[in-house]
């Protein structure tokens, strides 16, 4: 952190002092121009300032002194004249050599500067020309050439050149000089050469100007910071990106014509021209990239001031500042993560006493983190205070008339958590001036949204909360999905993308069903609401998209904040960058475009804004809508529920089954795979270690003990016969899978089942009657919990 | 004596002008991408060299007879702070110099949507030309 300030100071102030010698130049020639002085002033100012800051005091002392005399400048106690300039010029000087030193060293330097400031101080109160001779001896040499300093000193060019090479040594080896170094190096030289030095005093004054000359030889060895960056206006960048943008355009279209030509040269040209502009739009992108630490910078203080207002204490760490996002996008999210980070303190934190009792720490810890993951960027903030109080936010939102009661007893508790994100939601009992007014987390997930990103709440009651955000890296260019519809292509960011799902027209037939009117789809078993892009589009003509018709139905399955919809288009055609071109103001209000582009054919293609799509179909709606359709969803849930099913045979004959989302998948393994781990037959399997369950052990059929019985004799002995066991792998939530061993695996169906009895023991759901046969519904968290209690748990 | 220049074009037999200097280009007939959900006013998106420009329908923003060939029709490209928009005409006619003198406000007669967008006629020697307020035109 420290470090990164140091350096932006420097880069600061030597770009300002460049500016500063010619500005004094000016002000010699025209002393009552005021805008150059104050100019100078505030360079001596701004430096000052930072100096004490950074905990430099030398500098300090010469920036104030010199700030003192600009000052009298301006309020035109001094007149200016060239000796004063000369002690300007010098100060700059000065300035300038200890900004290397601290570069180069991380310190100061033992340079004397007394005689300078002595020099200021003369100019200061007697406005007079100070003594020439003097204010020489303190100037820094630079510009002297070797000659002169040598003669200066008393010592031949010899003798002057072996010093510095002695005293670059200690340098080098200490970072600092001690006058005692230098006398010693300077016996040294004078040894070599039997020459008596005058006396000591001048020896001192040697070191000073040798000092000079070896910094600047060591600057010229290594580029100082201000040479190694330049500023440049964003919008210049700007403009950049945009024609790099245009030459993206003119590739894709160049290599579409490229597509149909069988021209060798043509095509490797092309495809040189194809290397280099994608290269220099990496490069061009990364010129826009900042690290994030830019704005997290403030939050330090941020915490700090929220925090002791509210008489908290609140620690905060930062992991991953170096994550490099778009200037336009680090601009955008500076607000909201302020104001979450502000809620975090403000709710999520306790008070001191409330920490205390619940044998938490008495700071409190907000975490930020940040990391790129799949072409997205991921900010977490994470607290360890209250968590969000679900009963509370409930009884709050029930009570402000967000959601009605009814609703609220069907919601998740993730579905909860996030109704902070309602406008005028707020649980504070009282506003205060940092939050309370239920303005705020509404807009930030607005904000978020508005650049395509999307934010979350996990809620660990007691715990603490995190709040997770995910935003794209870039937004000028994104790579998009071009669909068809209505004879009009459209772009898809592939941000919201999750698959594409390409229904055959024979088998399309009565796949998109209808509730009530509403169209879903069942992907793997699980509804999934289906929008016509040409009906929200209101596309004229082309009706014939229908479920009925014999066309193949191309289903684009999208992610909308925290919901999945299909969209039904007529062709998808491709994936390509896309340039996002921003839209007058005449269209912007419409909802569902994001902006447009140019296709590689030069037509415009319009950008599909998500969730503007699923909020215009209801989709995704304010918690009523939603709930409702929720609602409507386990309705239909409940009264014929279509599941697919793996059913299998136990020793006995008896059925069972096991709904077939969670089965991973079906393996066939030999009895002499089996290896023991404690008292627990295990396998090895794809390099982890799975335990197996024997399905007929433990859950014994009780319909007939004889049968039990002979089962028991033939009990899996894996020692002395060699065969092959059926296993059904099957995968908890956690990623954790247990081995199934059944005898045979009788069939996958398709089906709605009602279970009839409720469990009648451990480890079965019920039963229910599936093919005409009794068959029980095994439970098998309960079953896994039965043989392991602690195997759910991480 | 100030002389303004005027960029002028026909809608449905009307002669309008607009001030020259707000206009960026004219341009033939070009192919417009339709913006579906969007007012009957806007026709769809130009690509202009790159530039995307919004296209606006004079004649159905003045609330004129609705336009039977979209392929006569020619672009006034108009320069506005985020960009351009594209004014769609029937026919361009003359860059004109005319006077302030001959500048008179609309009479109070004029009525509905012609009174919101014409801020003027110039009195030529054989019929009128009108000023459009490009400003008004676009606060769709």
């Amino acid at each position: 952190m420290e470090e990164d300030m140091l350096r932006e100071f420097l880069i600061e102030t030597y770009e300002n002092l460049e500016k500063l010698d010619s500005d004094l130049l000016v002000l010699e020639k025209s002393p009552d121009s005021k805008s150059t002085l104050d100019n100078i002033f505030r360079v001596f100012h701004s430096c000052k300032g930072a100096c004490g800051f950074l905990g430099l005091s030398k500098l300090e002392t010469i920036a104030h002194a010199g700030e003192n005399l600009l000052g009298g400048l301006r309020d035109g106690a001094i007149k200016m004249n060239s000796g004063i300039t000369d002690v300007l010029l010098a100060t700059v000087d000065a300035v300038r050599k200890i900004l290397s030193c601290v570069e180069n060293y991380k310190n100061e330097g033992n340079t004397d500067y007394s005689n300078l400031l002595k020099n200021i101080y003369e100019c200061q109160s007697g406005g007079g020309k100070p003594d020439e001779r003097i204010e020489k001896s303190s100037v820094p040499a630079c510009g002297e050439d070797d000659e002169m300093t040598a003669r200066v000193k008393g010592l031949s060019k010899a003798q002057s050149e072996l010093f510095e090479n002695i005293v670059c040594e200690i340098l080098s080896k200490k970072g600092s000089l001690m006058p005692e170094d230098i006398e010693a190096a300077l016996s040294q030289c004078m040894g070599s050469e039997k020459e008596a030095l005058p006396c000591k005093e001048p020896a001192v004054n040697t070191v000073t100007l040798s000092l000079d000359n070896l910094e600047g030889k060591s600057e010229q060895k290594g580029q100082n910071v201000a040479d190694s960056s330049i500023r440049v206006n964003i919008e210049l960048l700007d403009k950049l990106m945009n024609l790099v943008g245009e030459l993206v355009l003119i590739r894709n279209q160049l290599l579409q014509l490229t597509s149909g030509t069988d021209d060798g040269g043509f095509i490797s040209i092309s495809q040189r021209l194809n290397l280099i502009t994608s290269e220099l739009q990496e490069g061009i992108m990364k010129t826009r990239m900042q690290p994030i630490n830019n704005i997290w910078r403030n939050f330090p203080r941020v915490v700090r001031d929220v925090a002791s207002t509210l008489d908290k204490k609140v620690r905060l760490e930062m992991h991953g500042k170096e994550t490099e996002l778009d200037k336009t996008i680090i601009e955008a999210i500076k607000d909201p993560l302020t104001h979450i980070l502000r809620n975090s303190i403000d709710h999520g934190i306790e008070n001191l006493s409330q920490r205390i009792e619940k044998n938490k720490a008495e700071e409190g810890l907000i975490l930020l983190r940040a990391y790129h993951e799949g072409g997205q960027v991921n900010i977490e903030i994470i607290d360890d205070g209250a968590g969000i109080n679900i009963a509370k936010v409930k009884q709050k939102a029930i009570k402000q008339g967000i959601i009605t009661a009814a609703q609220a007893s069907v919601m998740t508790e993730r579905e909860i958590a996030n109704l902070v994100f309602m406008p005028g939601f707020s649980t504070a009992e009282k506003v205060t001036n940092i939050s309370g007014r239920g303005v705020g987390m509404d807009v930030v997930r607005k904000n978020i949204e508005k650049i395509g990103g999307t934010v979350d709440i996990e809620n660990r009651p007691g715990n603490g909360t995190t709040v997770k955000i995910k935003i794209p890296l870039t937004l000028a260019i994104i790579p998009g999905l071009i669909v068809t519809s209505g004879g009009d292509k459209y772009a898809i960011p592939q941000v919201s993308l999750l698959e594409v799902v390409r229904l055959k027209a024979d088998h399309s037939k009565n796949v998109i069903e209808e509730i009530h009117g509403t169209p879903v789809y069942r992907l793997r078993g699980k509804l999934l609401p289906i929008v016509y892009l040409n009906r929200e589009l209101k596309l004229s003509g082309n009706e014939h998209v229908d479920i009925s018709k014999d066309d193949d139905i191309n289903i684009v399955v999208l992610q909308a904040g925290d919901r999945q919809f299909g969209l039904i288009v007529d062709v998808v055609n491709d994936t390509e960058e896309i340039v996002v071109k921003p839209m007058s103001k005449q269209i912007k209000e419409i909802p569902v475009f994001a902006g447009a582009t140019i296709r590689g054919d030069g037509r415009i293609a319009l950008i599909l804004d998500i969730l503007g799509i699923a909020k215009l179909s209801g989709v995704v709606s304010e918690a009523q809508d939603r709930w409702l359709m929720e609602k409507s969803f386990q309705n239909t849930k409940k009264n014929d529920e279509i599941q697919q099913i793996l059913l299998f045979k136990t020793r006995n004959n008896g059925r069972m089954a096991l709904p077939l989302s969670k089965v991973s998948r079906l393996e066939i393994f030999n009895s002499s795979d089996i290896e023991k781990a404690g008292k627990i037959d295990v396998v090895q399997y794809r390099g982890q270690i799975l335990p197996l369950i024997y399905v007929s052990s433990i859950l014994p059929e009780r319909r007939n003990c004889i049968r039990e019985t002979v089962s028991n004799k033939t009990d899996f002995d894996t020692s002395s016969v060699n065969f092959n066991l059926q296993v059904v792998v099957y995968s908890s939530e956690a990623n954790k899978c247990v081995g199934l061993v059944v005898d045979s695996i009788l069939d996958i169906i398709e089906t709605n089942f009602e279970i009839q009895r409720t469990a009648c023991r451990d480890g079965v759901l019920g039963s229910a009657v599936i093919q005409s046969r009794v068959t029980e519904i095994l439970d098998m968290e309960n079953l896994v919990k039965k043989i392991n209690p602690s195997f759910f748990n991480a | 004596m100030d002389e303004r220049q005027f960029c002028t074009f026909y809608l449905d037999r009307l002669f309008f002008g607009i001030e020259v200097t707000k206009v960026q280009e004219v341009i033939k007939f070009h192919e417009i991408t339709t913006v579906p959900l969007s007012k009957k006013v806007i026709k769809g998106l130009i690509n202009l060299r790159g530039q995307i420009v919004t296209a606006v329908d004079l004649r159905t923003r003045l609330e004129l007879s609705e336009r039977q060939d979209l392929s006569y029709v020619m672009n006034i490209i108009i320069k506005i702070d985020d960009g351009a928009v594209s004014f769609m005409v029937d026919e361009i006619g003359d860059v004109l110099e005319i006077g302030n003198e001959y500048f008179e406000h609309p009479p109070e007669t004029l009525k509905g949507i012609a009174r919101e967008l014409i801020c003027g006629a110039y009195k030529l020697k054989d019929r009128l030309l009108l000023i459009l307020d490009t400003e008004k035109v676009l606060s769709i």
